[in-house]
């Protein structure tokens, strides 16, 4: 469905763009191939490197990690399996939900959710490229530490 | 021979991914059917997203004057660019290796720092189709919990990364991002 409407935005876009301007369409065409080439070498590795984590990484694997350990040792780990991980949301939040009916703990669910989307250690060659090493760095680690106080306040209030 | 050189260091990364992969295949080639059945599935997924997120960046890079970005989302836009960078940030969809080259566009056109790190937060945590998604498994006041703090975070993190870049290193940033779109 998204993409379905992004590919109608584009085709619109273009058209419209080449009865206004054909230079600038072609402009515009030359500018996406060429940040697109830019990107490539990275976005492979990427994929590559998400490939790998996931087959190793797969739903039953983290279970197993974050379902049934407690205390500050699950909390921690749940952490570090969320930075690491990257399945998408319509993947995490059923088997959330499960881990909970069957005991998990809302802290450590909850800090392995938002780390999951807020630390990207697979993304980081793609961050580094637009932002430098040193605010990817720190981005990263302060989201981790984000993380830890969402975790520990919903743990709270829940 | 000094074309194939610079490919290889280009593709550095991308060649050490697929010599692990091929490890991990040896090792245990069970796991290195499945990653690459991960693969397949997520080269398809890309290859449908590109073309028109790469397209779309191209035209926003054409036709939408700095002026204007400025006027928006730039240095002096106030409350109106943090909350065009939730608006655009959230209505996405897609992984995050997306939001980066469309935050390089942003900050070519000269969106503020500040407001562009808003946009990846957005993009990594507060998406509307998941935000729904969460409400319906995890529950209402959970998602509403979680998502007030996100959004808090965000703000908070965003603040200190624009605060801790100083004006030689954005401009060097922005040179760099300059050059390569």
């Amino acid at each position: 469905m998204f993409i379905l409407i992004l590919y109608i935005m584009a085709i619109f876009g273009l058209i419209y763009s080449f009865f206004k301007s054909k230079i600038r369409t072609k402009m515009a065409i030359k500018k996406a191939l060429k940040s697109f080439e830019n990107l490539l070498p990275q976005f492979l590795g990427i994929l590559i490197l998400i490939a790998i984590v996931l087959s190793v990484m797969d739903e039953n694997t983290i279970s197993s990690l974050i379902g049934e350990r407690s205390g500050i040792i699950g909390f921690i780990i749940s952490g570090i399996i969320g930075s690491i991980t990257l399945i998408p949301g319509f993947v995490a939040m059923p088997l959330i939900a499960s881990l909970l009916k069957i005991g998990a703990g809302y802290t450590q669910m909850t800090m392995f959710l938002s780390a999951l989307m807020m630390v990207g250690i697979v993304t980081l060659p793609m961050e580094i490229e637009y932002f430098g090493k040193k605010i990817t760095y720190i981005r990263n680690i302060a989201c981790f530490i984000a993380s830890i106080f969402i975790a520990l306040i919903i743990g709270k209030v829940i | 021979m000094k074309n194939i050189k610079s490919i290889i260091k280009r593709y550095r990364f991308f060649i050490i991914m697929i010599i692990i992969n091929i490890i991990l295949g040896i090792y245990s080639p069970k796991l290195g059917l499945k990653s690459m059945k991960i693969n397949e599935s997520n080269i398809l997924e890309m290859l449908k997203v590109i073309p028109p997120v790469f397209i779309l960046l191209g035209l926003l890079d054409v036709w939408v004057e700095k002026e204007v970005m400025i006027k928006y989302m730039g240095k002096n836009s106030g409350l109106k660019g943090l909350i065009l960078a939730f608006v655009m940030g959230s209505s996405a969809a897609g992984p995050l290796y997306i939001a980066f080259p469309i935050a390089g566009v942003l900050l070519k056109k000269r969106a503020s720092f500040f407001n562009v790190f808003i946009f990846i937060g957005a993009w990594s945590t507060t998406k509307v189709p998941m935000f729904l998604f969460e409400v319906t498994n995890l529950g209402g006041r959970y998602a509403l919990l979680r998502l007030g703090c996100s959004m808090i975070s965000i703000i908070i993190i965003s603040f200190v990364l624009n605060k801790i870049l100083n004006k030689e290193e954005k401009k060097k940033l922005l040179k760099k991002i300059d050059e390569k779109i």
